[in-house]
């Protein structure tokens, strides 16, 4: 029988939730790095005992920790975090320009097909790749030099690459997305790279429909349709189809289009999920009634998906890495709060319920579905 | 020999109980030790100071012989007590956060 296992990063550790098919009863272990932040795991979709997580302190600097065995046992790897060359500056949140400097890993994404490569997104916003298991690093440097770099501006939470994706279909074809610069796409590999955001239009900076400077939370692919791509902005959700070279508008009907994930069901490209956020300056359910919108249209129609979720007095946010599909046949859809808790649906989002309810602050969920 | 008192968390992450205990050829200094500390256990290295044995990470401190050595040379020696080892040197996460 099938079982998923979700890997749930939080402020104060990593944790392991284990269930058969039925993702009724869970098994919880962790806290694994008990004390650490860590930012995000992930398996590799070559082999799914081998884990990656990011480890991080603000006292200690970054650990990369892998595992071989499905996140029973780990090991720290490299931890050495260079940008290529001369770094240069990017502009400060007072517009000043500022020395790039490495801080953590955001986001780490494995290798559709190796194991042993991992491409790692990084603040101050950059992208590394492992070819050796996570024991060296190199930055993919095109992405950082291809030009708009010095005009790059962090977001209130740092200026943080924070999603990658990697296109099953088109070798060679990677998106990257970074806050507050925008969304990116190579087609080589990540040695080159040019901005991929015309459509995109954002009143925080001085001109709206600008190449580069919006805030992207978050964008995601259904594997079976690559070239249509989601993005959750900072304010808008927005759809592309055509690879990210021109986006268009799906909020529809959402009672609010802040927010921060976007994930795509697991065997429908056009079901789509996220979970509205008051505002930029609310950052919490609109009323206090936390609610996932769900679009079977790939956007613009939206249904709320409230059951087995606290409709009343519920001030929690769920963040951009903190959502994730399994792939068992009636798709499972889970979410992290800063609130400590973990809801899974097992029915594409119909109905909810808590697998743990008082972990510490979530930082990311992904899941394994494991035969 | 060289007592080294580490932060829970850097205990955790080398894995060891307790002081470790380090054999430091030459000048006793913050960089022989740390240098000692991380050929020792390498998975520490980054989180004192950078991978070019440069400046110590902000919230880190040194402590000897109920003195703050922190704002030293890294080519300082360390005092006596610590060069003979009737002293440990303390590598402390700053007090802050929750």
């Amino acid at each position: 029988m099938s079982s998923v296992r979700v890997l749930v990063g939080t402020r104060k550790g990593a944790f392991v939730l284990t269930s058969d098919g039925r993702r009724e009863q869970w098994e919880v272990t962790g806290p694994h790095f008990a004390g650490w932040e860590i930012y995000h795991v992930k398996g590799s979709p070559a082999d799914p005992d081998r884990l990656y997580a990011s480890q991080s302190s603000g006292w200690f600097g970054q650990v990369i920790q892998r595992s071989d065995d499905g996140g029973r046992t780990w090991q720290a790897v490299g931890n050495q975090f260079s940008y290529d060359g001369v770094p240069g500056t990017h502009q400060w949140y007072d517009g000043t320009p500022h020395p790039w400097e490495f801080a953590r890993v955001w986001h780490l994404e494995p290798s559709l097909n190796d194991p042993d490569t991992v491409y790692a997104g990084v603040e101050d916003a950059g992208l590394f790749r492992s070819a050796d298991g996570g024991q060296t690093w190199h930055e993919l440097s095109g992405l950082r030099g291809h030009g708009s770099g010095p005009s790059w501006q962090p977001g209130a939470g740092g200026m943080c690459l924070h999603t990658i994706i990697l296109d099953p279909a088109a070798p060679g074809r990677m998106f990257a997305a970074i806050s507050a610069a925008g969304a990116f796409r190579s087609d080589d590999d990540g040695k080159t790279w040019r901005p991929v955001n015309r459509g995109l239009r954002s009143q925080g900076i001085p001109d709206e429909d600008a190449e580069v400077g919006h805030c992207v939370h978050r964008i995601a692919m259904h594997p079976s349709r690559p070239s249509v791509l989601y993005m959750q902005k900072h304010w808008d959700v927005m759809r592309s189809d055509d690879a990210g070279g021109s986006w268009r508008e799906i909020s529809g009907n959402l009672p609010t289009d802040f927010g921060f994930p976007i994930d795509v069901h697991a065997h429908e490209p056009d079901t789509i999920y996220v979970v509205p956020i008051t505002s930029d300056s609310l950052h919490f359910p609109p009323e206090g009634r936390l609610r996932v919108y769900r679009s079977r249209t790939g956007g613009d129609e939206w249904e709320p998906l409230t059951e087995g979720l606290p409709q009343r007095d519920c001030y929690v946010n769920v963040l951009r890495d903190a959502m994730a599909v399994d792939s068992l046949d009636s798709c499972g859809v889970y979410f992290g709060t800063t609130g400590g808790q973990v809801y899974a649906s097992a029915d594409a989002g119909d109905t909810w319920a808590p697998i743990v309810r008082d972990l510490p602050a979530v930082l990311s969920v992904e899941v394994q579905t494991l035969s | 020999m060289i007592r080294v008192i580490l932060p829970a968390h850097l205990r955790a992450l080398a894995g060891v109980d307790g002081e470790v205990h380090l054999q430091v050829a030459g000048q006793v200094t913050h960089r022989s030790v740390l240098d000692a500390l991380e050929a020792g256990y390498p998975v520490l290295c980054g989180t004192i100071r950078d991978h070019q044995g440069g400046p110590r990470r902000a919230f880190i401190r040194f402590f000897a012989c109920e003195r703050d050595l922190s704002h030293e040379a890294p080519d300082t020696p360390l005092p006596g007590p610590v060069a003979t080892g009737a002293e440990p040197y303390l590598i402390v996460g700053a007090m802050a956060g929750g």
